[in-house]
């Protein structure tokens, strides 16, 4: 009976640590930030949006190429290059591409001031917690991807875009990709 | 008596908690608060957000709204994360539970092992009886022994 009680308690004792250190693996495998390679699928979201009413999917969007541009309104790169998005949100706008911003770790009142002072007509959406950012493996805002027609990431600009020329290329790449 | 004395310290300690939960401060509430791009309070950070939040608390403060008001505010914003202790309800509960469960069983293991350790003790092979006749040989070496020790 002792022996018995014994083996039933190791037994236990080795499920508790398998299962601990299981958790933990799938944490760093899952929870990790990375970032997410050329050709690889844009992790969906859908997420409020800001200064329009509704939700707005990635997954809503397959068939245009799309610029997402994750920022924030007290970052201050994401000031300087609001205007560049604003502007190739319009020149690019016929051919089918589609700036989206993700506002992350922001009050969304602020997110609206910014868009007014800036003049922002493309979509907003509202990352609240910064799940999203944390699954594109931004780890400093600004950060812009760019995604192809059929939902595969084309690239990706880390920090400030610092030119039209810079964002222009990298929507052609994704047009042509 | 007693329950007098009781009700009397209880309403001591309960009376500075509700004012605070009413009239909070900002000291208060910042080690309660994340900064969410930091992953530490926002009593410790100098980021650009922690700052953003620390006017927004400061501001709401000032407009009368109490602790539990400026945290749901918070989380409605930034989601349950910003909470530096997670709600005491649904999934977030077993934070609070679990460590509890854990001293719970690990008392029960210690007083499980305390008990069958006691009764090994208690059921072990009693030694021989001290005034029990002893073995003529042994008794023999015990008189030479004494004999020389007295000699």
């Amino acid at each position: 009976m002792a022996v018995r009680l014994k083996l039933v308690a190791q037994t236990l004792a080795v499920a508790l640590v398998a299962g601990l250190l299981a958790l933990l693996v799938w944490k760093l495998v899952r929870g990790g930030s990375h970032h997410l390679k050329s050709g690889q699928l844009a992790p969906a979201f859908t997420l409020d949006r800001i200064g329009g009413p509704g939700h707005l999917s990635l997954a809503s969007l397959r068939g245009k190429t799309v610029v997402l541009n994750f920022w924030a309104s007290w970052c201050i790169p994401c000031k300087a290059e609001a205007p560049l998005l604003e502007a190739a949100s319009r020149r690019w706008r016929a051919r089918g591409v589609v700036v989206l911003g993700i506002d992350s770790n922001d009050f969304t009142g602020d997110a609206r001031g910014f868009m007014r002072r800036y003049r922002l007509t493309y979509p907003v959406v509202h990352d609240r917690d910064g799940g999203r950012a944390d699954r594109y493996g931004v780890s400093a805002f600004p950060e812009t991807f760019f995604v192809h027609r059929d939902g595969r990431l084309a690239g990706h600009i880390p920090g400030q875009i610092v030119s039209q020329k810079q964002l222009d290329a990298g929507i052609r790449k994704a047009l042509a990709s | 008596m007693r329950a007098v004395a009781l009700l009397a310290a209880a309403l001591l300690f309960a009376a500075p908690a509700l004012a605070s939960d009413a009239h909070p401060t900002l000291a208060e509430l910042e080690p309660q608060i994340m900064c969410p791009v930091c992953h530490t309070t926002i009593d410790q950070s100098d980021s650009a957000i922690a700052q953003r939040m620390k006017d927004f608390i400061r501001a709401r403060i000032a407009a009368g709204d109490t602790a539990k008001q400026i945290k749901d505010e918070l989380v409605a914003q930034f989601g349950p994360a910003v909470l530096a202790s997670p709600p005491k309800k649904g999934f977030d509960l077993l934070v609070w539970v679990l460590p509890l469960v854990g001293v719970a069983a690990g008392a029960a293991m210690l007083g499980l092992l305390a008990w069958r350790w006691s009764r090994k003790r208690g059921g072990a092979e009693p030694l021989e009886a001290a005034d029990g006749p002893l073995d003529p040989e042994l008794e023999r070496r015990l008189d030479e022994e004494l004999a020389r020790f007295e000699g």
